[in-house]
């Protein structure tokens, strides 16, 4: 990565990030798409998509949501 | 408490379960509870020691967050029942509550633990935070003079503020939001203008490209 992508990458924006309050009202669900699906995910929350790549926090909740879900199908297994 | 807001009928059986013996006139109401309890402790302790390094506490300390967490996420689960749709199963909705409880207890003790605040703004740091080489220093000088000038000039105080917390001191956002006594999206919005303000001002004065797509 070059020092102006860098530059790009710290200070980048997308205007169609739907911020925190819309991405974690829909997380479990986003969460289960992906679980099974992660491009389903993507593709039916486009903007939650972009949120959780630019978010860490919302990205760690995400990140926990998934981990307690392959906890739970490992019990159930 | 409020009741469920969706058709039991339309769930999948254990989350239909849950919402059954939840229910207030329910007879196994209160082993329901405890289960619910059990449950949310289970995943609060796993959470919370995954992020255990976040905060540098260990023993039961940690395992105080993790029961103080899974205890406040049942009270959210509860208090928002009728809010669950049923486009989840209910205990992936009711994990939620416990990410959320968790994150807020994470960024408390680092918000709590930080080291006191300097005075002034240390604009020195910048390079390393975007994680530029130590190549180009004339390059770097003018970037940073640039940044800061658009900082200073451009951004409202709140931004300001945000800005120079979380992107220059490196402060989690989380223990930042906690700090200023706002929603952790209060302050990613904060910072989502104040980035978009400091990479216009960039653009203005040359030292980056218009974004492919946009027009001034």
């Amino acid at each position: 990565m070059s020092d102006w992508t860098r530059v790009e990458h710290f200070l980048h924006t997308d205007p169609a990030d739907v911020g925190c309050d819309e991405a974690m009202a829909v997380l479990e669900v986003y969460a289960e798409l992906t679980h099974s699906d992660p491009q389903a995910a993507r593709v039916r929350f486009p903007g939650v998509a972009v949120h959780l790549s630019q978010c860490g926090p919302c990205a760690e909740d995400l990140a926990g949501l998934l981990r307690a879900l392959v906890a739970d199908e490992a019990d159930e297994n | 408490m409020p009741s469920a807001g969706v058709d039991p009928a339309t769930l999948d059986p254990a989350s239909a379960g849950w919402l059954g013996c939840l229910d207030d006139a329910a007879a196994d109401r209160e082993p329901c509870l405890a289960r619910l309890h059990e449950l949310l402790t289970r995943v609060a302790r796993r959470e919370i020691g995954r992020r255990a390094h976040q905060i540098a506490v260990s023993g039961p300390e940690l395992d105080d967050l993790a029961v103080q967490s899974a205890g406040d996420a049942m009270l959210a689960v509860l208090a928002k029942l009728d809010q669950f749709r049923g486009e989840s199963r209910f205990t992936t909705w009711a994990y939620k509550f416990v990410m959320f409880e968790v994150s807020a207890k994470v960024g408390r003790h680092q918000w709590q633990h930080l080291p006191p605040a300097r005075a002034d703004v240390d604009w020195e740091v910048l390079p390393d935070r975007m994680g530029l080489g130590p190549e180009d220093h004339a390059v770097q000088s003018d970037l940073v003079r640039e940044i800061s000038r658009a900082v200073e000039a451009d951004l409202t105080d709140y931004q300001r503020r945000v800005f120079v917390s979380v992107l220059l001191e490196g402060v989690p956002l989380e223990a930042v939001a906690v700090g200023l006594g706002v929603s952790r999206n209060t302050v990613y919005k904060a910072l989502f203008d104040a980035r978009r303000k400091v990479r216009a001002a960039l653009v203005a004065h040359g030292q980056l490209a218009e974004p492919a797509g946009r027009t001034a």
